[in-house]
């Protein structure tokens, strides 16, 4: 019950952040249809941790900076990759062990690694994360170890 | 100091569309789909990003000097940027899996051409 309170208070600021009239007519339509919104995840069993997973929206805040600043060290190598005239890549199918144990960690970390330019998750069974990499390089630095050490604790809320 | 916002934005704006060249320029360079994938995923995170962020520097640019209207903008661009950083990803990974499960043969610079 409280994710679903919670769910209709984020739709309600989206609403409204949208919106920018602020006349009762309008504000109660809106208030409507996110009550009606609810009701129709509540009816489709979506309102759940992995639906509305708001236990972990503060950590995954206080995540995106760190993942921010890989993206742009990820985008600037990538670029020089392929603005280099012999354009030096080595691409590479590999496997790497995820520490998450639910499916929403493992939907973080998966987006996170193909958000980084450079690596893209390809598929995840388990555990188990195919990555393709652009460069053989990619992979020598520890970025995906602290990755998957970030993600899992933005899963479980400890240090991990 | 309207100037320092507007110099802040136009290069945010002009490296934007750095990131935006260079990822179409990669598309067309690399050799094989999940590579080029590699290179348009700079399009949606930095060219994309720089050039919301530099959009971003106006619209504060605009409430400092008192245009309440301008908040609701800067709100809908970061609002865009989240969008982007939960659905390019999920594109992309959908993109390579469609190729992996269609047999496409990832492209490797050891074997001459690759497969």
């Amino acid at each position: 019950m409280l994710r679903a309170i919670g769910l209709g208070a984020v739709l309600y600021g989206f609403w409204i952040s949208l919106s920018g009239h602020y006349t009762p007519l309008l504000l109660s339509l809106g208030a409507v249809s996110c009550v009606l919104v609810v009701y129709l995840s509540m009816r489709m069993e979506v309102v759940d941790s992995e639906g509305v997973p708001l236990h972990v929206a503060g950590r995954f805040l206080a995540y995106l900076p760190w993942l921010m600043k890989e993206v742009f060290v990820a985008n600037i190598v990538v670029a020089k990759t392929i603005l280099h005239p012999k354009m030096p890549i080595s691409p590479r199918m590999v496997v790497f062990h995820g520490s998450q144990d639910t499916d929403l960690g493992r939907a973080i970390f998966a987006n996170s690694i193909t958000l980084t330019p450079g690596t893209i998750t390809t598929g995840v069974h388990g555990q188990e994360f195919q990555i393709h990499a652009l460069s053989a390089a990619d992979l020598e630095t520890d970025e995906e170890e602290q990755m998957d050490a970030r993600c899992t604790r933005v899963e479980r809320g400890r240090r991990a | 100091m309207d100037i320092v916002f507007d110099l802040v934005a136009w290069a945010c704006i002009v490296a934007g569309l750095f990131f935006m060249l260079t990822g179409t320029v990669g598309i067309l360079r690399l050799p094989d789909v999940y590579t080029r994938l590699h290179a348009a995923g700079m399009t949606d995170t930095m060219g994309a990003g720089l050039l919301l962020a530099g959009m971003a520097v106006v619209t504060v640019e605009g409430m400092i000097h008192g245009e309440a209207g301008y908040g609701f903008v800067l709100v809908r661009l970061v609002l865009t940027y989240a969008f982007l950083l939960f659905t390019s990803p999920i594109a992309t990974h959908a993109l390579a899996r469609a190729g992996l499960a269609g047999g496409v043969q990832p492209w490797t610079a050891d074997e001459e051409g690759g497969a």
